[in-house]
């Protein structure tokens, strides 16, 4: 049992290496690719096949499709923390409040959730980046919409359950204030699972931010996004692949990364499950 | 589920449908840009103030905003959404014939999911720990983190630029075309699904009676079959009901790839060309599909569920 919890401990440090170090990556890329310019390029070097000077090729304006990967990690990574920070924060203060409150708090909070489930998969994010005109502002708008009902529910279920335990009820009793309340008892007791959800939910967010760029709702060009770039080479899919393999390949691998890395700490933080 | 429970069900539907309509109706009457002048310019002419005037009165559009809600939901109601902006026929047909084929690539790739997801799914429960369970899990850990788009054209630069055995366009929407969006849509979901039954029919093996049956020395694929899987059922019921859902929505991103003609597709070009009418009905439609799907699961239980059916 005890080499058990060790080595989901020593996963979660290994994924969490690769996470920070995806993220020095997006930090740190003008160093990576040598202060080569994501967004523009030689037209004379168009459309070049993967070579030794550019390791990935070129795109239809000649940009360096490596450098335009690289600096993608930016755009992804920015847009889905703070979707899942958005989402986090709100769906967890809603439940909460719910949860708490009961009542018509709880019956108005909920039957709004109920609304935006009621939208399938895509369609409600769709309508909302598609008509309040496309950027990644708005699709990060249109993401967090559709997903705080989730952390909602989750928060408002962690609440109801310690609601009406007898240490809550003292601690009414004996004159603690509502935001106290809130706090001290109901906050920190939803916390830890709220935690591991969103941090599970980070390969799927950017999944879906990807999936907005790519249909031309999120990222617009010439900003280096890889749902963008996937859009953008989908047109030489005949002649030049290497367009949509490289940015495919990024969105894969750090989605990965973070599925594992949420993966390993709900492991560790909870190790009921299992 | 009983009457009365049916009843209240219906009615929070009901209330849930107002509050859609309401939302799709706002969404689009905030969004920037004057749905008068996409009007015109969507058919090519530059109108002047008089004559956006004139339409916007025609149209009702300068009247308060409840008056017009409550106009276009009574509309709604008897089948007139509108006229689409860019096409210039009624919304209705358009959907009509755009709905059709994407139900078909919905109900392609659910068959899909379900032959693949149910055998990988027990196997995998059954075998826990064992190598045909790590396998299972990789794959369906890969499925999970491969973004749908992407999968979609990977299969398109393969099957039909390479090798050329399939259309690279899917427009006609025959078989031949249909595989590789199906194929795709369903790759997704099923690794979500595989997942679902696995963890569905383990915690049905963990239960207490299939220890008992074990030790009476009934058949191990007689209690899999007989018990533990009727059982596990019903949780997989309603997560189906869901998938189901995601995949109607998942639909636009794989139409627009492979240019199929469905509503996805049409709704994307739709919204690329503020043609609201049709955004309008679109999302009502797909949502209303939604909450169809959800009830007829729930509905469902009765049939699966001897205890819910008794107890009516």
């Amino acid at each position: 049992m005890k080499s058990k919890m060790n080595m989901s401990k020593k996963l979660l440090i290994f994924w969490g290496i690769l996470a920070v170090l995806i993220i020095l990556a997006a930090i740190f890329a003008p160093a990576l690719t040598g202060g080569a310019d994501p967004t523009t390029g030689k037209l004379v070097d168009a459309l070049q096949a993967p070579n030794s000077e550019h390791i990935f090729g070129t795109d239809k304006l000649g940009r360096d499709i490596f450098t335009r990967v690289i600096y993608g990690a930016r755009a992804s990574l920015t847009a889905t923390f703070t979707v899942v920070i958005i989402i986090f924060v709100i769906g967890t203060f809603l439940g909460v409040i719910a949860g708490y409150f009961g009542g018509i708090v709880d019956t108005i909070i909920m039957r709004i959730a109920d609304m935006m489930i009621a939208f399938p998969g895509l369609v409600l994010a769709i309508a909302v980046a598609g008509i309040l005109g496309a950027s990644i502002r708005n699709a990060i708008i249109a993401v967090a919409v559709v997903s705080w009902t989730k952390y909602a529910r989750l928060a408002r279920s962690l609440v109801m359950k310690i609601r009406n335990r007898e240490y809550v009820a003292a601690a009414v009793v004996t004159g603690s204030k509502t935001p106290n309340m809130l706090l001290r008892y109901m906050l920190p007791n939803a916390l830890p699972t709220m935690v591991i959800t969103a941090a599970t939910d980070i390969g799927g967010m950017m999944l879906e931010l990807a999936g907005l760029s790519f249909l031309g709702f999120g990222a617009q060009a010439p900003t280096p996004e890889w749902g963008l770039m996937l859009n953008e080479g989908r047109a030489f899919i005949q002649n030049a692949p290497w367009l949509m393999i490289y940015p495919g390949l990024a969105i894969f691998i750090v989605v990965v990364v973070f599925n594992l890395l949420g993966d390993s700490l709900r492991d560790v933080l909870d190790p009921r499950d299992e | 589920m009983s009457k009365k429970q049916l009843g209240i069900r219906l009615l929070q539907m009901i209330i849930v449908l107002i509050g859609i309509s309401f939302l799709t109706f706002i969404l689009t009457y905030l969004a920037p840009g004057d749905p008068v002048r996409a009007m015109y310019t969507a058919n090519g002419i530059m109108p002047t103030e008089e004559v956006l005037n004139a339409a916007r009165e025609e149209m009702g559009l300068n009247k308060p905003l409840m008056v017009q809600y409550v106009n276009w939901l009574t509309s709604c109601l008897r089948g007139d959404f509108g006229d689409s902006y860019a096409y210039g026929k009624p919304v209705i047909t358009l959907l009509l014939t755009r709905l059709w084929p994407t139900l078909k690539l919905t109900l392609a790739s659910t068959v899909l999911m379900l032959i693949v997801s149910i055998p990988f799914g027990v196997l995998s429960a059954v075998y826990k720990n064992k190598w045909i369970d790590y396998v299972v899990r990789g794959m369906t850990f890969f499925g999970v983190s491969l973004p749908n788009f992407w999968v979609g054209l990977m299969l398109m630069l393969f099957f039909c630029v390479r090798m050329g055995i399939l259309p690279v366009v899917s427009s006609s929407g025959d078989f031949k075309s249909m595989v590789l969006p199906a194929v795709t849509l369903a790759f997704a979901m099923s690794a979500k699904y595989t997942r679902q039954v696995r963890a569905a029919v383990l915690d049905e093996l963990n239960q207490d009676y299939v220890t008992g049956a074990q030790a009476r020395g009934i058949k191990g694929s007689r209690i899999l079959w007989g018990n533990v899987f009727p059982n596990a059922l019903l949780p997989l019921i309603t997560m189906f009901g869901l998938s189901v859902g995601s995949l109607l929505g998942g639909t636009a991103v794989v139409e627009v790839i492979f240019s199929y003609p469905g509503l996805g597709n049409l709704a994307v070009s739709a919204i690329t060309a503020y043609d609201y009418p049709l955004i309008q009905a679109y999302v009502l439609w797909i949502a209303v599909i939604y909450m169809v799907i959800n009830l007829i699961v729930d509905l469902s239980y009765i049939y699966v569920d001897p205890r819910i059916r008794e107890s009516r």
